[in-house]
């Protein structure tokens, strides 16, 4: 890190060229929330600081096709001052809220949190079960990945070396839909999720369940997309049955750490507890769009 | 290692600098510029007490580069007060003693600046979820919260 530069890129070519050209170790700076900590802290000794913050591209909230695309570099912040981005997606706003302080959502972004790869990440759970897609620009040009794909364990990420999450796409919501997400933490601000749950769910005009996603956080090394718990709900009124067959499935999916901040047994409750609670809430704003 | 020359626009004022790339912008503002207003508590984005706004934005200077800010414009601690007048906010932490050691105060003072610009009316609770990034081993907040609502008020029917 001695030697380490400081380049800022203006297109994603740019970008590419810029990262393609260094032989040592490069990091890209959105925020720089994770980034600037791990090299203060010698976890990490980059080589070349690629920052990626003036691409256009990578700074857009917009809607397409009828759903929304935002770039992975706009800070938590923008999104939250964003009333129709919010009012479409709020399970994946509920996320992006608990990340961090006023500070820190002044910079952190979405692609940095899903890029640093903590299993713990609180807008990674509902981006997935938004059935977010990351475009991925690299040196073969782009790419769109489900963003469940992007983070393969703790700071692992399945990008290969010059690609850079660029955007997000959410897809358009059927009628009768609705999304949330909920953490366990000791704090209630300024906390890392012990675990976090969200759910997205669709009802038809009858109120049946049509379509399910429940996501896991923080109870295994990477966000755990849970097939079974969405199948639990799907075809039902998401009654309470409905609901006590997903918690099964949820805490049966759980394979969490067990440290000073939560036990397995304590993850794999709270997991069914909280997957419960984000039902619910999903359940009620789906009713009410 | 090579500097970086950086023009940019602090409190109002043109400013340029040299910095190292590794060089934060609280490093920058503290040890180049010789604005010691601007605290370091934690280093790592967790206390607040290097708060700073960049293009409006409150941020933790210590997780910015100084490299990054070039045609910005900063807002510091240095800024606030109107030469010798102060700002209602400094004028109610003294009123209501809501400080004790000092470390924490620039950081509260630029958070809650940023607060009541957005939210001239701020209910407790949004005062305190506002400032929950920025640590005050002291006080214990009662104080920092009521000199905050006060000076609230205070600027409303100014």
């Amino acid at each position: 890190m001695d030697n380490l530069r400081y380049e800022a890129a203006d297109t994603l070519a740019h970008a590419a060229q810029l990262i393609a050209a260094e032989s040592g170790d490069v990091r890209v700076l959105a925020g720089g929330t994770d980034v600037l900590v791990q090299m203060h802290s010698d976890m990490i000794e980059p080589d070349l600081i690629v920052d990626i913050k003036n691409i256009p591209e990578v700074r857009t909230i917009q809607q397409e096709d009828g759903g929304w695309r935002f770039g992975a570099a706009v800070p938590g912040l923008e999104l939250m001052d964003h009333a129709d981005f919010c009012a479409a997606w709020p399970g994946v706003m509920d996320g992006v809220k608990l990340i961090g302080s006023v500070q820190i959502r002044g910079r952190a972004s979405v692609g940095g949190n899903l890029c640093n790869a903590s299993p713990a990440a609180d807008s990674v759970p509902p981006m997935i079960a938004a059935s977010a897609m990351a475009t991925v620009f690299g040196p073969n040009g782009s790419r769109e990945v489900p963003v469940q794909d992007i983070a393969v364990g703790p700071g692992k990420t399945s990008l290969e070396k010059g690609e850079i999450v660029v955007s997000f796409s959410l897809p358009p919501r059927p009628a009768h839909s609705g999304d949330a997400y909920l953490r366990f933490t000791p704090r209630t601000e300024m906390d890392i999720a012990v675990v976090g749950v969200a759910v997205n769910l669709t009802l038809d005009d009858a109120g049946i369940c049509t379509a399910a996603r429940v996501v896991l956080g923080a109870v295994a090394a990477r966000a755990l997309l849970v097939q079974e718990a969405a199948d639990a709900l799907i075809g039902t009124s998401v009654d309470d049955a409905a609901i006590e067959n997903m918690i099964q499935e949820v805490r049966a999916a759980c394979r969490p750490i067990d440290d000073k901040r939560g036990t397995i047994e304590f993850r794999t409750k709270v997991a069914g507890v909280l997957a419960e609670r984000a039902t619910k809430i999903a359940l009620e704003r789906a009713r009410g769009a | 290692m090579k500097k970086v020359h950086i023009s940019t626009t602090i409190n109002g004022d043109e400013v340029d600098f040299l910095c190292e790339p590794t060089q934060t912008l609280l490093d920058v503002l503290r040890d180049e510029l010789h604005m010691t207003g601007t605290k370091e508590g934690c280093g790592t984005g967790d206390c607040g007490a290097c708060s700073v706004t960049l293009d409006g934005t409150l941020v933790c200077s210590c997780l910015v580069l100084g490299a990054e800010v070039g045609d910005k414009s900063i807002e510091t601690i240095e800024g606030m007060a109107q030469g010798e007048e102060l700002h209602p906010l400094q004028q109610k932490f003294i009123d209501h003693v809501a400080l004790q050691c000092g470390i924490c105060t620039p950081g509260l003072l630029v958070a809650s600046k940023k607060l009541l610009e957005r939210n001239p009316d701020p209910s407790e609770e949004e005062i305190r979820y506002w400032l929950a990034g920025n640590l005050c081993r002291c006080t214990g907040y009662q104080k920092i919260v009521e000199a905050v609502a006060d000076a609230a008020q205070e600027m409303r029917s100014a």
